[in-house]
C-alpha cells in the first residue's frame, strides 16, 4: 500500500497556458462594460451614473445592440428542450421533487412519467399510491425540461428517459456543457455518456439490447464486468480533467481526452501534471479539427 | 460526516467494483489519492503543517508554552489536542454540528499519544514538578472532503516535525529560587523525534472485501461508499 506525498507546487495561471488569439473581455461585478449609452442591457448588467455596469462575474457577449454578461460559474438555468440528469429528493402527492442543481428544485408529475411497459393510460389512485414503487429519494433520472415559473417542470416523454440503471455520476458546471443537437452519446470505445445540461453527466456502460427500451424501470443489477469498468473510470477521469482545466464538454473532446489518457495508467490520470498534459494533447487535436 | 444519498444500482455498481478491486476513480481497494503537505506555513506558531488529500484540507498548529507536569508523571511535558470542524468545511459543521466529530478526533488522537513510544515526552520536561512544555496542537479542517482521520494523523506528525521549542535553562540562585533563561540565539531549539508517532489508517468493510476508505471528490463517489460500509475500523501504524 503506497502513498504518494507531494509538496504544493504554485499553479500556472490558465492564460499562459491557452495562448489564446480572441481575449475574452472578463469582468466582476460592480466593473463598468461601457459608457457608451446606445446599448440594451441584458442579463447580468444594470445602468448606474450614465454606465454600463456588470452584476455578475463572467464574460461579456454582445450581439448588435445588445450587452450581456454571461456568468462563469451559476446554477442551472433552464431552458425548454434541454435535457437534464437529476436525483429524486422527495416523493409528494402526485409528483416528485428532482435535484437538478439549478436555484428552486425541478418538479416531475406523475403524469408527466412514463409507466412501465409505455402504456398510456389516464393515472389512477393507485398510481399515485405506487409512486414510491417507481422512483425513489435518491434514485438518477434522466428528463427533458420545460422552464416554467422559475422552478423547472420535468417531463419523460418518451421511452428514451427515464430511470437510470448502474453508472457513475460525474457533477461539473453547468456553463461547460456544450450545447449540441443531442445529449445521449455512445463512445467507441465501449461506454456510453449522458451529457446533461445542468452539468450531470452520467457515465454507464453501453446496454447491449437495445430493443427493450422500457424507460428504465426493469433494474439490471447484474455486475458489469472489469473492461467495462476500466472504460468507464477512465472517461470519468477524463472529464475531470477537463472540467479542471475548463475545457468545453462534448463528445469529441471527451473521445480525444479519453485517447490521450490511454497509455498512463488511470488512477494517474488525476495527478496535476499528467493532468496537464492530456489536456494540452487534446486542445491540440481539437485545434487541428477545426483549423 | 456527509452521506449522500444513491440509488439501488449506483450502490451495487459501487460494491461490485469494490470486489474486482477497481474502485470509481481508477484506483485500487488500497490506493490513496495525492497527498500534498507543507510545513510552516503559520508564522506565529512553534510549528505547523498543511496536509490536502484529494478535497479534504487540514490545517495543524502547534504552540509550545511553559506549564506545570501532571502529578502522576512529574518528569514528562505532554500534548493537548483540540479539533476545530469549521463551518466552511462543509455546511453540516455550522453551528455546533460539528463539535462531536471535533471531539472524536480529539479522543483518538488523545489515546494515539497516551503511550510512551509515540513521542519521548522526557525532553519536554524541563525541571521536575515543577516546570515542563506544553504543546498545544489546534487542528482545523478547512475543507472536508473524506478520510478526515488519515489526513489529520499525518498533518499532526508533520507538525510535530516542525515544532521548535526554544531551549531553556534553568538557574538556581543562593536563596534558593529557580530563574528560568531564555537562550539568545532565536535559532537554538530542540526539535522533536516523530519518528515513531503513529499514522492512522482507515479501512472500510463494504459488502465482502475491506479495503480503504473511498474518497474521490466531495460530491460523488466519496461519501458514497463511506455511506455504504458501516463499520470504519482505525488501524494505527507506527513509524
Amino acid at each position: 500500500m503506497a502513498m504518494e506525498m507531494r509538496l504544493p507546487v504554485a499553479r500556472k495561471p490558465l492564460s499562459e497556458r491557452l495562448g489564446r488569439d480572441t481575449k475574452k473581455h472578463l469582468v466582476v461585478p460592480g466593473d463598468t462594460i461601457t459608457t457608451d449609452t446606445g446599448f440594451m442591457r441584458g442579463h447580468g448588467t444594470y445602468m448606474g451614473e450614465e454606465k454600463l455596469i456588470a452584476s455578475v462575474a463572467g464574460s461579456v457577449e454582445r450581439v448588435n445592440k445588445l450587452i450581456c454578461v454571461k456568468a462563469l460559474k451559476t446554477r442551472y438555468i433552464g431552458e425548454v428542450g434541454d435535457i437534464v440528469v437529476g436525483r429524486i429528493t422527495e416523493v409528494q402527492q402526485k409528483r416528485w421533487k428532482v435535484e437538478t442543481n439549478s436555484r428552486l428544485d425541478s418538479v416531475l408529475l406523475l403524469s408527466s412519467m412514463n409507466l412501465p411497459g409505455g402504456e398510456l393510460r389516464r393515472r389512477s389512485a393507485e398510481d399515485e399510491l405506487a409512486m414510491r414503487g417507481f422512483l425513489q429519494e435518491g434514485d438518477l433520472i434522466s428528463v427533458q425540461a420545460v422552464f416554467s415559473d422559475g422552478a423547472v417542470s420535468l417531463h419523460t416523454r418518451s421511452l428514451k428517459y427515464g430511470k437510470l440503471g448502474q453508472g457513475v455520476l460525474v457533477q461539473v458546471s453547468p456553463s461547460l456543457v456544450k450545447r449540441q443537437k443531442t445529449h445521449f452519446h455512445d463512445l467507441p470505445c465501449g461506454a456510453s455518456v449522458i451529457l446533461g445540461n445542468n452539468g450531470f453527466i452520467w457515465i454507464y456502460p453501453t446496454p447491449e439490447h437495445k430493443e427493450e427500451e422500457a424507460g428504465g424501470f426493469i433494474a439490471n443489477l447484474e455486475p458489469v464486468s472489469l473492461a467495462d469498468r476500466e472504460v468507464i473510470s477512465r472517461l470519468r477521469n477524463c472529464i475531470i480533467s477537463l472540467v479542471t482545466q475548463r475545457m468545453m464538454l462534448y463528445d469529441t473532446s471527451i473521445l480525444y481526452c479519453y485517447e490521450a489518457s490511454l497509455p498512463h495508467q488511470i488512477k494517474d490520470i488525476l495527478k496535476p501534471e499528467i493532468m496537464e498534459e492530456i489536456v494540452m494533447e487534446t486542445r491540440q487535436r481539437l485545434l487541428e479539427q477545426e483549423g | 460526516m456527509a452521506s449522500v444519498t444513491l440509488s439501488e444500482a449506483e450502490k451495487v455498481y459501487i460494491v461490485h467494483g469494490v470486489q474486482e478491486d477497481l474502485r470509481v476513480d481508477g484506483r485500487g481497494c488500497e490506493d490513496y489519492r495525492c497527498v500534498e503537505v507543507e510545513t510552516d506555513v503559520v508564522s506565529n506558531t512553534s510549528g505547523s503543517a498543511r496536509v490536502k488529500l484529494g478535497h479534504t484540507d487540514i490545517l495543524v498548529g502547534v504552540k509550545a508554552e511553559m506549564g506545570t507536569p501532571k502529578l502522576e508523571k512529574p518528569n514528562e511535558g505532554y500534548l493537548e489536542f483540540f479539533v476545530d470542524c469549521s463551518a466552511s468545511a462543509t455546511p453540516e459543521f455550522e453551528g455546533r454540528g460539528g463539535d462531536d466529530l471535533g471531539t472524536e478526533i480529539a479522543n483518538t488522537l488523545y489515546r494515539i499519544f497516551n503511550n510512551k513510544s509515540s513521542v519521548d515526552l522526557k525532553t519536554l520536561c524541563i525541571s521536575p514538578r515543577e516546570h515542563c512544555w506544553v504543546l498545544y496542537v489546534d487542528v482545523l479542517l478547512l475543507e472536508c472532503g473524506g478520510n478526515l482521520f488519515d489526513a489529520i494523523s499525518i498533518a499532526v506528525k508533520a507538525a510535530l516535525f516542525n515544532t521548535r521549542i526554544p531551549r531553556v535553562r534553568v538557574l538556581e540562585d543562593e536563596e534558593g529560587s529557580k530563574d528560568i533563561e531564555l537562550s539568545d540565539d532565536p535559532y537554538d531549539c530542540i526539535r522533536l523525534s516523530v519518528e515513531n508517532v503513529p499514522c492512522i489508517v482507515t479501512l472500510c468493510k463494504t459488502g465482502k472485501r475491506v479495503g480503504k476508505v473511498l474518497h474521490a471528490s466531495l460530491q460523488s463517489v466519496v461519501h458514497k461508499e463511506e455511506s455504504l460500509g458501516p463499520k470504519r475500523q482505525k488501524v494505527g501504524f507506527l513509524g
